[in-house]
């Protein structure tokens, strides 16, 4: 998750441009050291599931782990069975998103408003930590009962989920300023619309994108969650993850389990493709991680 | 609140209209912890004067500055400052990394509402002055750190200073980045004569920069000596290794051991 600092900075010293003839060399070697890994590691792990399915497991109880083969057959190449899969997948998806996009704009008005006026802070920041230890699976319910087992429930469960990573990681990105850029602008007089979006709002981006990142990935476990207690309507992939798995599906189930993990890892590759595309160029450690 | 201003000193130039340049008359700072930062510090700088202080860590140097610039309040006493901008040159770069080089120059201009056009042409020229020409679009993680600081020199010249604080800006620079810089910003002086007062903990930049050179007491900051500097100008690096300048080096020296002491 933490960047690890960038090996090919050297401490600025001489009163040059830091020049980096590698670069382009490193980069194309990169790719290769950069996907070779992990891919022998799917490759063994794949092998390993294999392995286990037929030899560890005798053919009586082979449904407990089916092999990978199997499940790729039934789950996904079966035209019926991953029509299925991927409706549920792509309603949970709306719900996460919709969740994960309204926490951002909540939880980034709440931040800014704790970070110009400490009553405000004081005020919110309390609740906003409670919203946090409250154990949601207990609010779920709750959420259903009051307002309904439609799509706006899903939602609000992911948002609850999503929200206090987003406040606080954009409150302290906002309030961690330097004191000399503060100087900088005291120095002009400026208002604090203008220190807001030209000094506090752009410092605080890599803080806000950390604070991104984590929310996203809260926001797929609240989608996932809420499909589990809101089983009326379209079916949700918990839905479809807890179906398969009482009716002793296990290929659909594993399928589902894979198709439910592609989504957690999109978002969280899509978000650090934005951090990247955003605060990429400027930042130091952005290079490594997502 | 009229107490008369401190007779000029021995190296002055023409004494000019009252309001221009700087005037201490008696400041005072002691912080609500009860420390007593700088007691009574009286002086002035003209235009074309370039006063440095030197004192020990500590001593209220950057207290004084901070007081000029309206960044803190004097406990007592009164800062006359004359009409035009007043530059402030910070300890570090105080870059923003968000930003390349030019947007970074252009930021005071930005934050005084100044059109585009005109902004990137003031950008443009002290980009030039400082020589960061063919780095406008680098950002400042990519730049060393004597680059970066003439970015933050380009930044507060956009603005044509009159009065220009120095807060110990080579401190954290290698001696040769520092001495290189030294010379440039001799230049900027000799070209826009504004009046500057620069902090350092280096009595041999002092003496090569100033026209006059205050030594600062430790706690509570006193101004314990105050030394006219009369090498004329431009001058040269040759000039660290004149007999005069040593003489005059080792005389400042002594009156901030007397004063440290």
């Amino acid at each position: 998750m933490s960047a690890s600092p960038l090996p090919l900075t050297p401490a600025a010293t001489a009163d040059e441009v830091i020049v980096r003839p590698s670069v382009m060399r490193a980069r194309s070697r990169s790719m290769a050291s950069v996907v070779l890994p992990p891919l022998v590691v799917f490759v063994a792990f794949v092998g390993l599931w294999f392995l286990a399915s037929y030899v560890l497991i005798s053919p009586s109880k082979r449904f407990l782990l089916p092999p990978p083969q199997d499940v790729v057959s039934v789950g996904f190449l079966d035209a019926h069975n991953s029509a299925e899969i991927f409706a549920g997948l792509w309603l949970t998806t709306k719900a996460a998103l919709f969740g994960f996009l309204l926490s951002i704009v909540v939880g980034m008005a709440l931040a800014i408003a704790m970070s110009q006026a400490s009553w405000v802070e004081r005020s919110i920041f309390p609740y906003a930590v409670v919203l946090q230890t409250l154990p949601i699976l207990a609010l779920v319910p709750l959420v259903g009962f009051t307002i309904g087992y439609d799509f706006p429930s899903r939602v609000l469960v992911v948002v609850l989920i999503a929200l206090f990573p987003v406040i606080t990681n954009t409150l302290f990105g906002l309030v961690s300023v330097d004191q000399s850029h503060h100087d900088l602008f005291s120095l002009h007089k400026v208002g604090r619309w203008t220190r807001l979006r030209k000094l506090q709002l752009p410092a605080a981006l890599p803080a806000i994108f950390t604070g991104f990142r984590i929310a996203a990935g809260s926001s797929v476990i609240g989608a996932v969650v809420g499909d589990f207690f809101f089983k009326q309507g379209s079916p949700g992939i918990g839905v479809l993850i807890d179906l398969y798995s009482s009716q002793l599906e296990s290929e659909r189930l594993y399928a589902a389990v894979i198709a439910a993990s592609l989504l957690g890892i999109t978002v969280f590759v899509v978000v650090g493709v934005a951090n990247r595309l955003v605060v990429g160029r400027w930042h130091t450690s952005t290079r490594a991680g997502g | 609140m009229t107490t008369p201003i401190e007779s000029p000193p021995p190296a002055a130039v023409d004494r000019m209209h009252a309001t221009d340049g700087l005037a201490f008359e008696r400041v005072s700072m002691r912080f609500p912890d009860g420390t007593q930062a700088l007691e009574e510090v009286s002086f002035d700088i003209r235009p074309g004067e370039f006063v440095t202080i030197v004192g020990p860590s500590g001593c209220g140097k950057s207290t004084l500055l901070k007081i000029t610039a309206g960044l803190l309040k004097a406990s007592t006493g009164r800062v006359e400052l004359g009409a035009g901008n007043l530059g402030y040159v910070f300890q570090d770069a105080t870059l923003l990394p968000w930003r390349t080089v030019r947007a970074n120059v252009e930021l005071l201009c930005e934050l005084e509402g100044i059109g585009k056009a005109e902004r990137r042409r003031a950008a443009a020229e002290a980009i030039e002055l400082v020589g960061l020409t063919g780095f406008e679009d680098k950002y400042p993680k990519s730049l060393s750190g004597g680059m970066r600081m003439r970015a933050s020199l380009a930044r507060s010249l956009t603005l044509k200073p009159q009065v220009f604080l120095f807060d110990e800006p080579f401190g954290a620079l290698d001696e040769i980045t520092r001495e290189r810089l030294n010379d440039e910003l001799l230049e900027l002086f000799a070209l826009e004569r504004f009046a500057g007062l620069f902090i350092t903990h280096s009595i041999s930049e002092a003496v090569y920069l100033s026209t006059r050179v205050l030594v600062m007491s430790g706690r509570p900051g006193r101004i314990a000596g105050d030394f006219a500097v009369p090498f004329p100008y431009p001058r040269t690096p040759e000039l660290r290794f004149d007999p005069a300048f040593a003489e005059l080096s080792g005389a400042v020296s002594a009156a901030l051991r007397g004063a440290h002491a």
